[in-house]
This record gives C-alpha cells, sequence and structure tokens, in this order.
C-alpha cells in the first residue's frame, strides 16, 4: 500500500477527515468545536463541531501535537496515514487481554495473532484509510475487556476506566451504540440464567449512569443519549437490575415464609403500577413516526427497511448485504473455527465467557445485514478462533506429552493422571465436544500433577470410582497437530494475499495489469489539481455526492453535496438536476450559484464504478423528492439502457449528455467499454454547457455553465434560432442561448 | 383473605424492621446516604419539572443524572464493604473506599463539564 502507491490517503471519507484534522492542527482546539464549514453543501453550510464523530481527528492531531512538541517534525497527511496502523496494532493487543480475561493467555495469545491479520480488519486500518473504524474498533475491544476485568474481578476502579473507554467509543463511531445494547443484553441475560452477583451490578450500574453523561457530552450525540430509543434498552436493563439486588438483599435478610408474603405483596402491587407504566411508554413511543429509532438503526433492524424509505442508505454499497464469498474472503478459516470455540465457551460457562457467545451472535446477525459491519465480526471471530486453537493445542500437545510419558515413567505416574482425570470413556472420534472436555481434565491433571506428588495412595482410592481416562492416541494428535499448524499457514497465506490485492488499492489511484505492463490510472488527482489551479477559490463545482470529499479536501473547491448525506432534499436536487434535460439542469444549477459540473466517466477504460452506473440512484432518489423524475421514464424493458434503445429521456437527460459529449471522437462509434454496447446518440451539442476538462483516460470530466446571455433575439430571428442541432426533443420555442 | 394478608403485611414489616436493626452502623450510614441522594433527584424530576419545567435540558440532565449517579456509586462502596459477601473478603475497605471516591471524582467533573 505504501510501498506501491506512495503514502496517500484512500477513498473517498478519509479525504474529509483528513482536511478536518488539518483544520485542528492548523487552528486550535476551540476553533475546531465552533467551527462552521462553508466549503460544503453550499448554500447550506456544515457544522462540523456538532456533527462529527471527533475520536479520530482529536487523537491524529493529539499524536501529531505530541509529535511535534518533541520536534520530530512530521506532516498531518503523514500523522494521518500511519494513525490507522498504530491503532490496529493496539487493537490486537487489547484482543490479547480480552481473550486472556475469558479464556487465559493462551487463547490470548491465539487471538491476538488472528486479529493482526484478518483480512476484514485489515481492509480498514491499511496505512491510508483514516477512516473512524480505525480507532474505532480498537476502542470496542478496549471497553469490551474493561467491562469484563469488572465482571471478573468487581473492582470499581475498572468500572470507572470502562465507561472511560465507553466514552472514547462514543466520541470515535456510530457504532458506539452497539455496545450499549450488547452489555444490557448480557447482563439480562446473565440475570435470567441466575448468574446475578453484585460484581455485576458493579460493572453495570456506574457504567450506564457514567456512560450516558459521557455520551451526551459529545455534541454529535448530545440529547439523543437519553432521548432516542437506541438508548432505552440500556435504562431498561438499568431499572431491571436495581429491581432484582433488591430482590437479592431483602432474601438475604428475612426468612423464607416472610419472603414469600413479600413476593405476593409487591407483585400484586407492583403488576397494576407496572401496566399503567407500559401503557403510558408504549403510547409515547409509537406516536412518534418512526417509532424514536433513527433510519440507520431501524434499517439494521429490519433489513428491508431502508431500501423502501429512504434510498439514500440504500444506495451506498457498504450498507448491502454481504454475500457468503465474502464472508469467506474477509475471516477465512475463522468461519470454521467459531462454532469450535462457541462450544469450548461452554465448558466452564462464566460471565465472561457467556458475554463473549452473545457477542458474537449478534455481530453475525448484523453482519449479515450490512457489509461494513463484518468489521464488528471480525473481532469476535478471532476471540473465538484463539480460543478453539489454542484448547485444540493444548489437547494435542497435552497427549503427545502424556503418551511419551506414559511410556518412559512407571505407572505410578500414569495412576497419579487417570485418577485425577475425570473424563468418561470415549472413543476416539476426535469430536469438537472431546476437546473442551480434554481441556478440563488436561488442566486439572496438569495441577494434578503439581498438587499429589506425594499422596500416591488415595488417587488409587478415587480411580476405581471415577471412570477411565481419555488421552488421543499419540499418532493422531501428531497429524492434527500438523493439520492445524497448515491450516493457521493457509490462513495467513490468504490473509497476505488478501491485504495486497484486494484492500491496498486507493480508490483514487487506480491501475491496472495489461500486456505492457503495469498502467497507472491517476485521473482523479489529475483533475483535481486542474480545478485547484484553473478555478477560482470561490467557484462551486457539483457532481454527485461520492466525490464531494476529495473535492473538498484536495481541489479546494466548494461543493454542493458532499459523502455526509445529511440533507436528502439537497441530494435529490442535484439528482434531479443530472437526470433532467440541458435547460432545466441549468436552472437548477444556476439557482444554486454552480459554476462547474464534474462528471465521472469510466466508458472508455471501463471503470465500472462510474456515474452512469450510478445514475439509477439519482433517479431513484431525485424521484422520492421531486415526483416529476419518474424512474419508469428511463428504463426500458425495465433496465437502464444507453443504447440505440434507451428511452428519449434517457438520451437527453444531464447525465447522458455530459458523460457522453465527443465521445465517438475517441474510436468513431462510441463503445462503452463499461456497458458493452455503442452509445445511441453519438453526434450531439452542448447548448448550456461547455467542456472545460477532460483528463487523460476520459475518467472526470468538466463542464462549465454558459452564462445567459446579454438579451434575448427578438421575433424577427426567431427562425434563425432553431440552429440547434442534434436535439430533436428540444420544444419549438425559441432558444436563447445558441 | 384480607385480615390475613394485613396480618401478614404487619409480619413482613416487622422481621423486616428487625433485619434492618442488625446491620452494622457504617452500612446504615451509606444507606441514609443513597436515600438522601435518591430523594433529591426525585424532586429534581418530579417536582422541579411540574413546577417550572425542564429548560435547560442539559443542566436538568446532569443534576438528575449527578444524584443518581451518586446513589448508584454508594451502593457499590455499600456493597464492597459489607462483610457478609463473600466475594469481597479479601478487599481491604480502605481500597473501596478509594474506588469510590476516585469514582466519584470523574462523574462530578463530567457533571460539571455538562452543567453548562
Amino acid at each position: 500500500m505504501v510501498i506501491k502507491y506512495e503514502s496517500v490517503i484512500h477513498e473517498f471519507d478519509p479525504y474529509f477527515n483528513y482536511r478536518v484534522t488539518q483544520f485542528l492542527s492548523k487552528n486550535g482546539i476551540y476553533e475546531f468545536w465552533n467551527w462552521f464549514d462553508d466549503r460544503t453543501w453550499y448554500p447550506l453550510g456544515r457544522v462540523i463541531g456538532g456533527t462529527v464523530y471527533p475520536g479520530l481527528t482529536l487523537t491524529a492531531g493529539t499524536i501529531w501535537w505530541g509529535l511535534n512538541s518533541l520536534n520530530i517534525p512530521l506532516s498531518v497527511e503523514t500523522v494521518c496515514v500511519f494513525t490507522a496502523p498504530v491503532f490496529s496494532a493496539f487493537a490486537s493487543w487489547a484482543t490479547y487481554l480480552l481473550t486472556k480475561e475469558v479464556k487465559g493467555s493462551g487463547a490470548g495469545l491465539a487471538a491476538a495473532a488472528l486479529l493482526a491479520m484478518v483480512p476484514s480488519y485489515i481492509s480498514r486500518s491499511v496505512a491510508g484509510s483514516y477512516d473512524n473504524e480505525a480507532v474505532a474498533i480498537f476502542a470496542l475491544i478496549f471497553t469490551f475487556y474493561l467491562y469484563i476485568k469488572t465482571l471478573n474481578t468487581g473492582s470499581l476502579f475498572y468500572a470507572t476506566l470502562n465507561a472511560l473507554a465507553y466514552f472514547y467509543m462514543v466520541c470515535s463511531w456510530g457504532g458506539y451504540t452497539f455496545i450499549i445494547n450488547l452489555i444490557p443484553m448480557h447482563v439480562l441475560l446473565c440475570i435470567v440464567t441466575g448468574r446475578y452477583s453484585p460484581r455485576l451490578y458493579i460493572a453495570y450500574a456506574p457504567l450506564v449512569v457514567l456512560g450516558t453523561l459521557l455520551a451526551a457530552l459529545v455534541p454529535v450525540v448530545g440529547f439523543n443519549a437519553v432521548l432516542t430509543s437506541e438508548h432505552f434498552a440500556s435504562f431498561l436493563v438499568f431499572i431491571i437490575i436495581h429491581v432484582v439486588a433488591l430482590v437479592y438483599y431483602i432474601k438475604g435478610i428475612l426468612s423464607p415464609k416472610m419472603f414469600k408474603v413479600a413476593v405476593t405483596l409487591v407483585v400484586s402491587i407492583g403488576m397494576v403500577v407496572c401496566f399503567i407504566v407500559v401503557a403510558i411508554l408504549v403510547a409515547l413511543v409509537a406516536s412518534s413516526p418512526t417509532g424514536g429509532w433513527s433510519g440507520r438503526s431501524l434499517s439494521l433492524l429490519d433489513p428491508t427497511y431502508a431500501s423502501k424509505y429512504i434510498p439514500i442508505i440504500a444506495s451506498v454499497s457498504e450498507h448491502q448485504p454481504p454475500t457468503w464469498p465474502s464472508y469467506f474472503m474477509d475471516i477465512n478459516v475463522l468461519a470454521f473455527l467459531v462454532p469450535a470455540g462457541i462450544i469450548a465457551c461452554f465448558s466452564p460457562l462464566s460471565d465472561a465467557s457467556s458475554f463473549v457467545v452473545l457477542y458474537i451472535v449478534m455481530s453475525v446477525y448484523f453482519s449479515g445485514v450490512m457489509v461494513r459491519l463484518m468489521l464488528v465480526l471480525a473481532p469476535a471471530a478471532c476471540i473465538m478462533s484463539g480460543i478453539a486453537l489454542s484448547q485444540a493445542f493444548d489437547v494435542f500437545t497435552g497427549s503427545i506429552k502424556y503418551q511419551l510419558g506414559a511410556s518412559s515413567n512407571s505407572t505410578d505416574d500414569a495412576e497419579d493422571n487417570t485418577s485425577t482425570n475425570n473424563a468418561p470413556k470415549d472413543d476416539v472420534s476426535a469430536g469438537k465436544t472431546d476437546k473442551g472436555e480434554e481441556i478440563v481434565k488436561e488442566r486439572s491433571s496438569k495441577k494434578g500433577k503439581k498438587k499429589e506428588r506425594e499422596p500416591a495412595d488415595k488417587p488409587s482410592v478415587k480411580a476405581k470410582i471415577k471412570k477411565k481416562a481419555l488421552v488421543l492416541p499419540l499418532e493422531a494428535s501428531i497429524v492434527a497437530l500438523l493439520l492445524l499448524i497448515m491450516l493457521g499457514a493457509f490462513y495467513v497465506i490468504h490473509c497476505v494475499w488478501a491485504a495486497a490485492e484486494a484492500y491496498s488499492a486507493p480508490s483514487i489511484v487506480l491501475t491496472s495489469q495489461s500486456r505492457d505492463g503495469l498502467h497507472v490510472f491517476d485521473d482523479f488527482r489529475e483533475s483535481y489539481a486542474w480545478l485547484s489551479h484553473n478555478t477560482d477559490v470561490d467557484d462551486k463545482v457539483a457532481s454527485w455526492w461520492d466525490y464531494g470529499y476529495q473535492t473538498t479536501a484536495m481541489a479546494n473547491r466548494t461543493v454542493i453535496v458532499d459523502n455526509n448525506t445529511w440533507n436528502n432534499t439537497h441530494i435529490a436536487t442535484v439528482g434531479t438536476a443530472m437526470s433532467s434535460p440541458e435547460k432545466a439542469a441549468w436552472e437548477i444549477f444556476n439557482s444554486l450559484d454552480v459554476k462547474y459540473v464534474l462528471v465521472v466517466f469510466g466508458g472508455l477504460i471501463g471503470y465500472p464504478s462510474d456515474d452512469i452506473n450510478k445514475f439509477l440512484w439519482m433517479v431513484r432518489i431525485g424521484g422520492g423528492v421531486f415526483p416529476h423524475i419518474k424512474e419508469a421514464d428511463y428504463l426500458r424493458d425495465g433496465q437502464y439502457r444507453i443504447d440505440s434503445e434507451a428511452t428519449p429521456t434517457m438520451l437527453n437527460s444531464l447525465m447522458y449528455k455530459l458523460s457522453y459529449y465527443r465521445f465517438v471522437e475517441t474510436d468513431g462509434k462510441g463503445y462503452d467499454r463499461v456497458r458493452r454496447t455503442e452509445i445511441g446518440k453519438k453526434h450531439f451539442k452542448l447548448t448550456h454547457f461547455e467542456e472545460v476538462f477532460t483528463s487523460h483516460h476520459w475518467m472526470v470530466r468538466l463542464y462549465k455553465l454558459k452564462p445567459p446571455r446579454n438579451r434575448i433575439r427578438g421575433k424577427a430571428k426567431k427562425l434563425k434560432s432553431k440552429t440547434s442541432s442534434g436535439l430533436s426533443s428540444k420544444s419549438a420555442k425559441k432558444n436563447p442561448w445558441v | 383473605m384480607v385480615k390475613s394478608t394485613s396480618k401478614d403485611a404487619q409480619d413482613l414489616f416487622h422481621s423486616l424492621h428487625s433485619a434492618y436493626t442488625a446491620t452494622p452502623t457504617n452500612l446504615k450510614i451509606i444507606d441514609l446516604y443513597v436515600c438522601f441522594a435518591v430523594f433529591t433527584a426525585l424532586i429534581q424530576q418530579v417536582a422541579y419539572m411540574a413546577l417550572v419545567g425542564s429548560f435547560p435540558f442539559n443542566s436538568f440532565l446532569s443534576g438528575v443524572l449527578s444524584c443518581i449517579g451518586t446513589a448508584v456509586l454508594a451502593v457499590c462502596l455499600r456493597i464492597q464493604v459489607n462483610k457478609e459477601n463473600k466475594e469481597f473478603k479479601d478487599l481491604a475497605p480502605e481500597r473501596a473506599f478509594a474506588d469510590f471516591v476516585l469514582c466519584n471524582l470523574v462523574l462530578h467533573l463530567v457533571i460539571i463539564n455538562f452543567l453548562g
């Protein structure tokens, strides 16, 4: 990534974060909190202080400031590019800590090693991927670690640290709602399965109070921390845990008979009160249109919600459900080891292991809804697989040791081992349950070896009561060990390949292999440089929202819509303009003070994610707000086509014209390599726009809005003004722009 | 039926009372503190809100949550200090109190920041 493509920031979102970090490093933190950005979402602007998750930028800013104050002069860009890999190393360390709390240091090491390489996490933490998840995943794992640590030790100190780590997570990523819902679910699970203990109360109650306060401190969240449904689960469980704590306390100080009386009394009164409260609550929640949930959370719970109601959310490719092969691609052999790990967690079921099982079940469900959440699944899968791997290794190496030991030692030791073991008789089926139980045996046998060297006669009595131990035969253990090592090797090879090929590409620079070597397509940066050198500072550029961040960051021009997509109507306006005929589009753009229009076109080189392929979203989003854009007008037989079979509305839309203007001059026939057909309308002139720049491979095309004529020609010249050639669908009205 | 339930209720209160008076004094002090904190929260939430309304919301929120927060932390301290609690046998009460103080410090720092 850095070696192949030079140290450059990847993708789209990181460019925005980079710009924010630049601002922070130049102007300091107070300006940052109050920053009102007027270079995007013209003419609305954007309140940066209130709508961005500050964790990532503050972290990078602090690192840059710290390094500079130590007189190590790193540029902001370098710090930004390398923040993600540094934090992925921290995340690996946090995984080790978390798994150590659950199962022991062997499992911890295995899980950390797996996380260090898993492709899904690498995709978000390559050098250059300067996005929120880079620090958020570390914060997630660290918060979970502190929660489990508090649960295991019951210390208020760790509870405080837990709340602070949760605060860091809220600062970094919107996915913090996962934590604030998973932990209450786990608490509820513990209560229901009878595992309530004072440590649970200490782990949970301070977290809720402190965590809610801290979450409300972050401007993005603000009062949503207490008002939206995403947080209600934590409050509900907060109340429940108090009730349970009270019940246990009273149970402790009363005799059983009195307790029964108390229960009946309380239940009868409590039921009535509960009904009233619940009825009021339900009425309140149901009266708001979405029941209080935000759009993104709703689309998580009901995967079909977004495609029905909010086309914007449905159109982001990261929000689509993943396919089966993508699971294998992203977590590889871990997919097989996870079930083994789940079973291994059950063999001594503790609070911590039940938490990890719940974590992985929930993350599997959510990753099935959105590809982007595969990232949350990755640490859970690594933890589970680490547990499974270390258990398996324990079994096999223990068997080998035992077999080698039994052949050379006396039978006394053998009896020691067999008697302190407690396993049932079984065949060599190498089932997963065997591994789980082997661990209990092996652990107790190791302890037994240390403690019971002396009393050799006492175990012999026990040996008659207990059943025979099971140890796998030597050859099977060695073969299984070798197979496990090979499995690990395959995993490493796959991860390295995935990291190098699939996830390293910064989508701002493209490469392709061809017969005469490596072609580099640097069109994006070429056009942004052109924009910044050849236009005025105050010129506004309109494009589809994907390119907003890059345009403001690299070309330093004001844009109309960008990747934040917070204003659906504004995006719909741009979408409508792109789907309308030239004159209507000109009017819309003129009302927004737009000077230049940017279009990405991949037809010459076969770049598939260009604007024509995204056109269907422009129509849908535009049609969602402006009803005169009807999707059916652009479809022929249910498909978007740009060849001779395309509908007239399609052929006259601005997007078609701006993409294919003068395209026939390249090869004479106008063959579009992405859609693999010749285009429908080949020779036409633009009346309201003029082309100012086309990049080297025709990937980015810039057009300028033509200014209106000073005077409109009179009626005498009406006949002559019909010179617009090739615009057959232009109405007979006189055209003042030509 | 009603008479027996009322008699049962009286018995219940008696046994509760007698069991509670058996708890050591330091725990009773902590319980008193908890009751005070909850009482303050109730006054803020119910009485003040009914009278004046909840504007400005962040001050209201920080006030209520600070009361609830101190109550919760005091309950945690009580859990840790209670000699009958087997799980915390080897936790020195000084350590428990130090943790309590630290947590309260963080809580009140956040409250003051949020108070506006």
